[in-house]
């Protein structure tokens, strides 16, 4: 589902840097594969080069079988909204829209109609513990409960992968392993691929496989 | 300085930094503002101190003045009053304003006597070896500024014009005079005799003995006065100048202060816009132990700070843009009340201080508000991303905007108060304030009432819209104010010059028009030569009016008194009438029409007696009917000239309304004067064409200044809705870079943001067009009455209105893409990292 070749990453400027170099990755698909790694070794800059938001500049990326270097900056914006789902460390839930209006968002995008749309939404909230709470304003949710209409709004529009990075990082463990627990399940209800960057061993241990982001390059790990 | 301090200015200290541009355009908002208001202020001082030096030094040693009509009253009064035994010296003076030959400009020549002037008005008095020279006719002195106007000096020959005929006078040297003052001085028996005024002065100067009672002289010498006549002080005089041009200049100083006005909204919304975006920072700060009141007193003085710079900047500006002004064009700036005088500027410490204080109020006020908001909020829902959202999102109770509307419609109705429209002004204060209180309220419901669109980008718009309209209604304060304002003054100023045109319509109904002169008071026809005129081939038909300056009231200025050919039966023909005329009953004195000045400066109604000092005497009239007159704002009253004649013997005439015979031209009318008429070169002839064409040309000198103003609270509007679109936009970079990752396109944040800024700058227009139309009504009905008396019917420029309207939209649109573009240069993957 996921295919990194013999990928690298340099950003220059003044001060160029060689984030990645030569990384090869393959992810089947339905597996949440997470990603440990110490903090600046590039894992965030890996999912953006997953989710088409950054450009190798070598190797290839191809990810639910298109070949992202060869897309224009339209086709990836097309290819993101079809294929990707995002959870953001920061939630990054609109303010100014109800749960139920944020979940549904990418199907808005997505352009579907009202009705059924609805109804995918309000079976989203169900799945993530927030049937109730569809009418509420994010100002009056918590933490782990903007966290949950995150991923709800990630997998509302039956995407192929899920990106998140450290979608825990503002959380408490508890939340944090509730949050973890209900991404995989989600994931695999949905036979989505997952790929978590985090720093926190516990939480990747709930994944299928575990990888760790070194200078060197990605080597699997066992917890 | 404590730790809390130092990271607070640290955190503001940044954002002086990051809000540069805006912070600039803040401080030079303020700067236009104070600058426009102080050199108004410079320019209406230099005007006023030059004038009354002027005529202090033209008065003299005075201290009574006898005046009257403008072309004169009988001299046989001058020898009762110099054998007054408490009179020291009396000493008579002749004015005229003499047109000045192939000018359309006249000059003031004082008659004088001059042993007697020595004595009061030394200005008045030549300075030559050969004193013969002050007594011989067809010689005259000139002021200084009067021969560096003409480039007329001592051995030339000065031309001006007398009824029809040219009046060279040899020019023996200069006068004393000190002042910046135009005029020329000759003998008065001169005067009399070449301007054929003999029997007749304009004033006496009076000295009193030392030691006499000037209240009790005066008293005496007012018993005694023929009808017409009135004794006043010097002082009184320089007053009755100053009130003559003061509604125009506390107009100029709305005008300026209006600019002020919208500098300071623009830093309300620029401040408050920078301090929401800012509110996660000063969450922080109030954790870290900052109290509520040092954040306040912090971004008050950050507000204090910008309001310092541009006061700054803009008494600087202020004092060239003065200087430039007075040296361009003159002082009366093109409304003709200072004509003739030449001032400088000075630096006015008074004025500074006010204006510099003003313009840190704004800023200050400005501020505070913003930042009473960001200390209201709790630090810990402050802290939570996304919380910008609630900042003015609390609609506050309608109550207070509504009782300033209802105290703005009421004072609407209230009279003028020592002649100024006070309640006028205040009323749109009002209204305007009342409706910025609104604001939020209207933003909510207009929002509220759209339906949801279809497409994903414009709903997403709406609902941004619909979360916030607190600071909606922040970013249209500055377009509200600045639209309604320009709206008011673009439906005023068009009204009035619609009005003036349907009026020179109205009151040019002849081919032709024939002044004896096309300036000054020197000149006439004479009995002969309007019988002469009369009987020319090209001259179906003519009518003749002669003009002539009397007092109504004392301490009043000057009201003109038109004596004229008047249909008996049917007024409305000759006059523009405003209601029907009053029928005459048998036994009614004769009528007189007043214009509509005089009815609200003498309180005079139709039906009513009215006594008018002619030949000296008390003449009993009737007021027949009230007419438009936008030519004579002191007030004006038409006779029948046949009345006119009868009364004082007086069978001249200034002006000549001509209708052609068939088929004849105007080019052959012209020739046909030229061919019979001695005068004809001196004579002005126009067509109502021409007439019309200069009026309007007039009319537009008069209203540069108020446009130039207007202009400046446009500019000042313009940069408000472009800076805080561009702060709204920019606010929410970190919201685009999420809505990138979830699959928008760029065109479609484009479209998102274009949706919202457009219906932001349609409810501000919508808000600000309805406001500016009512504002208007009061600027026509109550401001323009009250000051300049003036009435006028309502037009609206549709054209221009709908030119601001486009040009309004597309200005919001451009800010809209062009910050969109700049918020969208930074790239989602950086806008979506939960830092500021
Ligand atoms: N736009 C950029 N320009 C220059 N350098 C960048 C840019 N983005 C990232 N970097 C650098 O690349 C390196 C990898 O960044 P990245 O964000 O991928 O790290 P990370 O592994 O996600 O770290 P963390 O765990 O702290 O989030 C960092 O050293 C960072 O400084
Ligand atoms: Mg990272």
């Amino acid at each position: 589902m996921i295919h990194l070749d013999r990928v690298s990453k340099r950003f220059p400027g003044p001060r160029p840097r060689t984030v990645l170099d030569g990384i090869t990755l393959a992810i089947p698909r339905g597996l949440l594969v997470a990603i440990l790694g110490e903090s600046g070794v590039g894992k965030s800059t890996l999912l953006n080069l997953i989710a088409g938001l950054e450009r190798a500049d070598a190797g290839s990326v191809t990810v639910a079988g298109s070949e992202l270097d060869r897309l224009d900056d339209d086709a990836l914006t097309r290819f993101r909204r079809e294929k990707v789902g995002f959870v953001f460390q920061a939630f990054h839930v609109l303010p100014y829209l109800s749960v139920a209006r944020n979940v549904g968002l990418p199907l808005a995008l997505l352009g579907h109609d009202r009705a059924p749309a609805e109804d995918r939404v309000q079976a989203m909230l169900a799945a993530v513990g927030l049937a109730d709470r569809g009418e509420s304003m994010p100002r009056e949710l918590s933490g782990g409960e903007l966290q949950r209409t995150a991923i709800a709004r990630a997998l509302v529009h039956r995407p192929a992968i899920v990106l998140a990075d450290e979608p825990t990082g503002n959380l408490d463990p508890d939340s944090a392993a509730g949050v973890i627990g209900l991404l995989r399940e989600r994931l695999h209800e949905e036979g989505a691929t997952g790929v978590l960057v985090t720093h926190s061993r516990a939480a990747a241990a709930r994944a299928d496989r575990v990888y760790t982001l070194s200078a060197s390059g990605l080597d699997p790990t066992s917890l | 300085m404590s730790a809390g301090l130092a990271i607070a200015w640290a955190v503001l200290g940044g954002a002086f930094g990051s809000h540069r541009g805006r912070l600039a355009l803040s401080v030079l908002a303020i700067a236009l503002g104070v600058a426009l208001g102080f050199a108004v202020a410079l320019i209406n001082e230099a005007a006023i101190a030059e004038f009354s030096g002027g005529m202090r030094s033209l008065s003299g040693s005075a201290d009574l003045v006898v005046r009257g009509p403008r072309n004169g009253f009988d001299e046989a009064l001058y020898p009762r009053l110099a054998r007054d035994p408490d009179i020291a010296v009396a000493s008579p003076v002749v004015e005229v304003d003499a047109r000045i030959a192939g000018r359309d400009d006249a000059l003031r020549v004082y008659g004088v006597d001059a042993f007697r002037a020595a004595a009061v008005t030394p200005a008045l008095v030549g300075t030559t070896k050969d004193a013969l020279d002050l007594l011989r006719p067809g010689t005259v002195f000139m002021s200084p500024a009067a021969a560096a106007w003409l480039d007329v000096h001592p051995g030339a020959t000065l031309r001006v014009q007398s009824g029809t005929h040219a009046l060279p006078l040899a020019v023996a040297g200069y006068v004393r005079a000190e002042s910046g003052e135009r005029f020329a001085v000759m003998d008065i028996a001169a005067a009399q005799d070449a301007f054929a005024r003999i029997g007749s002065l304009s004033r006496i100067d009076l000295r009193l003995r030392p030691g006499g009672d000037a209240a009790a002289l005066r008293e005496r010498i007012v018993a005694a006065l023929p009808a017409g006549l009135e004794v006043a002080t010097p002082d009184d005089n320089a007053a009755l100048t100053r009130r003559l041009s003061r509604s125009y200049r506390v107009n100029l100083n709305v005008l300026a202060l209006v600019a002020l006005f919208t500098g300071g909204l623009l830093v309300f919304s620029t401040q408050a816009l920078s301090i929401v975006r800012r509110r996660s920072q000063f969450a922080l700060l109030r954790t870290l132990g900052l109290s509520r009141t040092r954040l306040i007193a912090l971004l008050v003085g950050e507000g204090a700070l910008v309001g310092a710079a541009g006061s700054l900047a803009g008494l600087a500006g202020g004092y060239l843009l003065a200087d430039a002004v007075l040296r361009v064009f003159g002082a009366d700036l093109g409304a003709g009340f200072f004509r003739g005088v030449a001032p400088d500027v000075a630096f006015d410490i008074r004025a500074a201080a006010i204006f510099a204080m003003l313009g840190i109020v704004a800023a200050l006020l400005g501020s505070y508000l913003p930042a009473r908001e960001a200390a209201a909020a709790t630090p810990a829902a402050a802290l939570k991303a996304g919380d910008e959202q609630h900042a003015f999102a609390r609609l506050r109770s309608p109550l207070p905007g509504a009782v300033l509307l209802t105290a703005g419609a009421a004072a609407a109705w209230l009279p003028p108060v020592g002649g100024l429209p006070l309640f006028g002004y205040g009323a749109i204060a009002l209204l305007l304030f009342g409706t910025l209180l609104l604001l939020p309220r209207i933003a909510a419901w207009v929002l509220a009432a759209m339906p949801r669109p279809h497409a994903i980008a414009p709903a997403l718009a709406l609902e941004q819209l619909r979360g916030a309209p607190g600071q909606a209604g922040v970013s249209l304060a500055t377009t509200v104010a600045s639209v309604s304002l320009m709206v008011s003054m673009a439906i005023m100023v068009a009204s009035f010059r619609q009005s003036l045109d349907d009026w020179l319509l109205r009151v040019l109904p002849a081919n032709v028009y024939v002044r004896a002169a096309a300036a000054g008071d020197s000149a006439y026809f004479s009995v002969d030569e309007q019988r002469r005129l009369a009987s020319i081939d090209a001259v179906a038909r003519i009518a003749f009016l002669r003009t002539q300056g009397i007092v109504l009231e004392d301490g009043q200025p000057h009201v003109t008194l038109l004596a004229r050919d008047l249909p008996a039966a049917d007024p409305s023909a000759a006059l523009p009438l405003v209601g029907t005329a009053l029928s005459l009953r048998a036994g009614d004195p004769p009528p007189v029409y007043v214009s509509e000045a005089i009815v609200d400066l003498y309180g005079i109604r139709p039906g009513a007696r009215l006594h008018l000092p002619l030949d000296g005497k008390q003449r009993n009239f009737v007021v027949a009917g009230v007419w438009r007159d936008y030519a004579r704002q002191q007030g004006a009253l038409v006779i029948d000239r046949s009345e006119y004649t009868r009364i004082t013997g007086d069978a001249t005439a200034t002006d000549a309304a001509v209708w052609l015979a068939p088929d004849v031209t105007v080019d052959e009318f012209r020739r046909q004067v030229d061919a019979r008429m001695p005068g004809a070169a001196r004579m002005s002839i126009a067509t109502p064409g021409e007439i019309r064409v200069r009026s309007l040309r007039i009319f537009d000198r008069t209203f540069a200044v108020t446009y130039a103003l207007l202009a400046a609270a446009i500019v000042i509007g313009l940069f408000g809705l472009s800076s805080s679109i561009g702060a709204l936009v920019l606010a929410r970079r970190r919201e685009f870079g999420m809505l990138r990752h979830l699959g928008l396109t760029r065109r479609q944040i484009a479209v998102m943001l274009a949706t919202e800024g457009f219906a932001v700058s349609s409810i501000g227009l919508a808000v600000g067009l309805l406001l500016g139309f009512l504002m208007s009504l009061i600027l026509i009905h109550v401001v323009n009455r009250q000051s300049f008396h003036w009435g006028m019917t309502l037009h609206l420029p549709w054209g221009s209105l709908a030119a601001l309207v486009l040009a309004l939209l597309a200005l919001a649109l451009a800010t809209t893409v062009v910050s969109a573009r700049q918020a969208m240069g930074h790239d989602a993957i950086r806008a979506v990292k939960d830092d500021w």
